[in-house]
């Protein structure tokens, strides 16, 4: 088993405790252990663009120093707001001794941060470290018949430097949910914004993106879709339109955990195109 | 007194020379200071003495309890004696013990930025950012947990870049965990139950009835704990 740090994020330990729960398992399966920092902080949840706005990135670099603290080199998330901002602000003090040097200075409580803690989303764990291959050998209930429409949203293509697959057009979730047997489908919405934190302020404006979002995803043919933001899942499952109540939204921890984890829960409306646990392959 | 046993302190910028081995208030109280607010307990349990300082040649400022601390030679000291901090209004028994209740009444929590300069000043040494972290995730039972020994005596809500006003979400907090989500004990509700019905009623008429000099032999001849 290998031990990865990981950083769950404040969404991960409310909301979207399901993710968490079925990535973990998913990712035993696989031979991952997620092995949660002892103490962690908020991601930082906004980028902060001003050069000179280090303190914003304190945050950040306080995680990269507690996965330093625990001898790990990687820190993984499941979040894809946790892991943009991690990564732009890891990327950010790395690439300007400078900055580096103020922030040390400032954190002078904390073990000196030496710089080159690898931030990875759950995706780059299952495309570059796992693969496509042997995680499609761990499947023990393929997700045949299940068409899945894969939901990036912004956070996890955006900036392109950052971003986990191209932006344009991105395939890793489709080659994920391929390996776990189930249908990809493409839908042309599936890499535009959710409307994020205007869900407070407009709720108008993101009912008619999750609208929008949606009524792409299901004239695409999907049954599901999937995602890796909570707040993407919150919006598209709350300023969701009434027509749109069977397309359900879930994150890719649990579709990860139906098809590799023995005995995990599998949502009724979802058994019902997979097939029950009892005429699934061995 | 020997030279070689004394320290020079400055406080609020004046030097004395004072004994080694006092406490900074005790050293205060040497250089004639009387201290009438600032100071309290003198065991390290009310808050009341918040103090900080420097040392020569530490750019460091640091924060402590003056009846905790012992003087150093060349410590510039200056006491915090009050911190300037609202208490939200509320009624307990109206909440629910969420992280919403927090963040509804010190919304302010939302502002931190994790710098960690709460932790750096808390006497207790508590870790003060993590409890703010665990405000913002809402688990009230860890923020009652990681606070349980703070002593209100405001040095993190002075330094706080965020002004959040940290000792009074700790207390709601812990008032929080303690209404809703603490097991019960047993032996408390017996105890209120007991004094309801009367039962040292007996004891405190006793203790009425007695004249001056008997009261101050039965306090003299009282049961103290060891």
């Amino acid at each position: 088993m290998k031990r990865v740090a990981y950083f769950p994020g404040c969404a991960l330990k409310d909301q979207a405790r399901g993710y968490e729960a079925g990535a973990k398992k998913a990712l035993e399966v696989l031979g991952y252990e997620l092995v949660e920092l002892s103490r962690w902080n908020c991601c930082g949840t906004v980028y902060a663009l001003a050069q000179d706005d280090l303190v914003r990135h304190l945050g950040p670099v306080r995680n990269l120093v507690r996965t330093q603290e625990m001898g790990l080199d990687q820190l993984v998330t499941l979040c894809a707001m946790c892991y943009g901002t991690l990564r732009r602000s890891q990327r950010f003090v790395e690439e300007d001794e400078e900055r580096l040097s103020r922030i040390r200075a400032f954190m002078d409580e904390e073990q000196e941060y030496a710089g080159g803690v690898k931030v990875l989303h759950l995706l780059n764990l299952l495309r570059d470290e796992i693969g496509f291959e042997p995680l499609e050998s761990k499947v023990t209930r393929p997700l045949e018949g299940l068409k899945v429409g894969a939901y990036y949203g912004c956070m996890l293509l955006r900036p392109r430097d950052v971003g986990v697959d191209d932006p344009d057009r991105p395939e890793v979730m489709e080659r994920v949910l391929g390996a776990l047997g189930a249908t990809p489908v493409l839908f042309p919405e599936r890499t535009e914004c959710c409307g994020a934190y205007l869900t407070v302020a407009r709720p108008d404006v993101v009912q008619a993106r999750s609208e929008r979002i949606l009524a792409s995803a299901k004239s695409s043919g999907a049954d599901v879709v999937v995602t890796s933001c909570p707040l993407c899942q919150f919006n598209l499952e709350n300023r969701r339109p009434a027509w749109a109540a069977g397309l359900p939204v879930v994150y890719l921890g649990e579709v990860l955990a139906w098809a590799l984890v023995q005995g995990a829960t599998v949502p009724e409306e979802i058994q019902a195109r997979i097939g029950k646990p009892a005429e699934v392959k061995a | 007194m020997k030279k070689e046993n004394t320290v020079t302190v400055f406080l609020m910028g004046k030097a004395y020379r004072v004994p080694a081995g006092l406490t900074i208030m005790k050293a205060m109280e040497y250089a004639g200071y009387r201290l009438v607010r600032g100071v309290g307990c003198r065991g390290g349990y009310c808050g009341a003495c918040a103090t900080v300082y420097r040392l020569p040649g530490d750019y460091r400022l640091y924060a402590d309890l003056a009846c905790q601390t012992t003087v150093q030679d060349g410590m510039y000291i200056a006491q915090l004696p009050f911190t300037p901090a609202t208490r939200a209004p509320y009624r307990l028994e109206e909440l629910a013990p969420q992280g919403e209740t927090l963040l509804a009444l010190y919304p302010e929590l939302a502002r931190c930025v994790a710098c960690n300069t709460c932790t750096k000043a808390c006497p207790q040494k508590l870790e003060v950012m993590d409890a703010v972290q665990q405000a913002l995730r809402g688990d009230i039972a860890q923020v009652a947990e990681l606070t349980f020994d703070c002593v209100s005596c405001g040095l993190c809500t002075m330094r706080c870049p965020a002004e959040i006003m940290h000792y009074h979400v700790w207390q709601l907090a812990r008032r929080l965990h303690g209404a809703y989500q603490a097991p019960r004990s047993g032996h408390l509700a017996d105890r209120v139950g007991q004094i309801r019905q009367g039962a040292f009623h007996g004891e405190l008429d006793r203790l009425m009835a007695m004249g001056k000099d008997e009261l101050a032999q039965a306090y003299k001849a009282r049961d103290i704990e060891p």
